[in-house]
């Protein structure tokens, strides 16, 4: 019993360590953030990096999430004849819910991933020690472009995941379901509330920042080779998405949850 | 290479450091002094804590106890706007090269010029065609990826990195380990010019017994975090200690076991 209670204290301490590290990091991180030296040539080609090449991946979740939403509420509604509602249906999940979850998962698995491997090599080749000895400070060369660039680019590809979702589930209604586009249009404008994209935009801000954190923080602990940067982007990975997946539901309950 | 004056305080004072990771201690009381132009090699076996002392004085790792010196100014505890102001007093040849690999040849050498002292890029690229040719690389080369060299001419390069400053203080962390043993003299050679010319004090750790030779002034041996021998490196052959003339000569036979299982 002793043995049991000890192994759960030991775990919760690990726990515990973990997150106080994990505050520390993001502190410093988001401290140097904000005071110069900026570095706009990495700030640039991390937003390049994080914005424009996941496009393409979170274009192709995005059609094909509104698509199947368009289908599958068209079929579950049709039992009580409440068809008309498929497009209200496909706008408020794409902008709440899924423009913003499915889009940072798939940005986790790509660029959480790649900053946890690139940091972690760097880390275990000793490349962020030679960073310190040319008077450049990692915080700042490495990490604080990374978090602005996913807190400032996840928010404008859900933005574009939205649309592409919509769209997805337009062409379903129209093309296979037969529904009239102007109507269906329409239905998409009615019901449609400032609030329903700032909160997913929100969301995307936070998953971005989230992302980032991850890869760089697991990245930048990484130790002992090849295989401590295989794990770390494991971690990254794992971690971002059940951060995600909790401060969706934090998010979702601070706007809706009256 | 020579001793300066003994009333400026020295260019680099160990006292006292102790470094413990957990349970294992790798620094147990290291004192060392290294005089303003001086050349000073640490040799022990791997594992022994030449890494972590090199990285202690660095402030890559801070110490549990001691104190460590640099023109006279304790550098532990240093906060971190004063110590990237005393890094630039630094350069560093990292053991694998530790060149970054997302930048062109000529950008790793005119790092430190352009991140570090906001020199203009052009300037600093005419800077680094200059160093890379002063380690017998080609302006050619510096337009080449760190991936497309050889292990041989990544350590020049590296080299170079370390140089482009001009630093007053080199820091050199088994610098022939992994080449062979032609281009190993020649990095050497190199390393034994560079800083002659800059007239830069430099601590170096190896356990490459010919270049501990060719490149000190005086050789120290670290064994289980101790420094054990200290003395001129012409005098290493007669020094006497058992440990020593075991290290140099290779033996396996001798007081230092090594430790099979960990």
């Amino acid at each position: 019993m002793i043995d049991l209670l000890r192994a759960v204290g030991r775990l919760f301490i690990v726990f515990l360590s973990h997150v106080g590290r994990l505050s520390v990091f993001a502190a410093t991180a988001l401290s140097h953030a904000v005071r110069p030296p900026f570095y706009p040539r990495l700030i640039l080609r991390a937003t390049i990096e994080i914005g424009y090449y996941s496009l393409p991946v979170v274009g192709l979740t995005a059609i094909f999430s509104g698509m199947v939403l368009a289908l599958q509420s068209y079929t579950g509604f049709a039992r009580f004849s409440a068809e008309g509602a498929v497009a209200t249906v496909v706008v408020l999940s794409m902008t709440r819910e899924l423009g913003p979850v499915l889009a940072g998962l798939m940005v986790a698995g790509r660029i959480g991933a790649s900053m946890a491997a690139e940091i972690g090599t760097m880390r275990v080749t000793e490349q962020i020690d030679a960073l310190q000895t040319l008077s450049t400070d990692p915080f700042k060369y490495l990490i604080a472009p990374r978090l602005l660039a996913g807190l400032l680019m996840l928010p404008l590809l859900v933005l574009v995941a939205d649309v592409i979702g919509v769209f997805g589930g337009y062409l379903v209604a129209v093309y296979k379901l037969g529904f009239n586009p102007a109507t269906y249009i329409s239905r998409t404008w009615e019901y449609l509330e400032a609030l329903d994209v700032i909160s997913g935009l929100t969301k995307a801000a936070v998953f971005g920042f989230l992302i980032s954190l991850m890869g760089c923080y697991h990245g930048y602990h990484s130790k002992g080779g090849a295989q401590g940067v295989g794990a770390a982007t494991t971690n990254s990975v794992v971690s971002a998405a059940i951060l995600i997946l909790i401060f969706n539901y934090v998010i979702t309950a601070l706007y809706f949850g009256k | 290479m020579s001793h300066m004056p003994a009333n400026r305080p020295p260019k680099i004072q160990l006292t006292d450091v102790h470094k413990a990771f957990g349970p294992k201690v790798v620094l147990d009381g290291i004192d060392l002094t290294v005089g303003r132009g001086e050349s000073v090699v640490v040799i022990g076996g791997s594992g022994t804590g030449k890494s972590v002392m090199l990285k202690c004085v660095l402030g890559l790792l801070t110490p549990e106890r001691g104190s460590i010196l640099v023109d006279g100014k304790e550098v532990v505890g240093m906060r971190s706007r004063e110590r990237t102001q005393v890094m630039q007093k630094f350069g560093m040849l990292f053991q694998g090269g530790a060149l970054f690999d997302s930048l062109k040849v000529w950008e790793n050498v005119a790092f430190g010029l352009i991140q570090g002292r906001k020199m203009p890029r052009e300037q600093a690229h005419e800077i680094a065609v200059d160093k890379l040719s002063q380690v017998g690389l080609a302006p050619s080369a510096g337009d080449l990826w760190p991936s497309e060299l050889s292990g041989g001419m990544q350590k020049r390069v590296s080299l170079a990195r370390a140089i482009a400053t001009n630093p007053e203080i080199i820091f050199f962390d088994e610098p022939t380990t992994g080449l062979d043993p032609i281009m190993a003299d020649v990095i050497n050679d190199l390393i034994v010019k560079c800083v002659k010319e800059l007239g830069a004090t430099a601590l170096s750790i190896t356990h490459d017994m010919a270049s501990a030779r060719k490149i000190a002034d005086r050789i120290a041996m670290l064994y289980k975090g101790k420094l054990i021998w200290i003395g001129p490196a012409d005098e290493i052959d007669r020094s006497g200690n058992p440990f020593v003339d075991q290290f140099i000569h290779g033996r396996a036979e001798g007081p230092i076991k090594m430790e099979l299982r960990a």
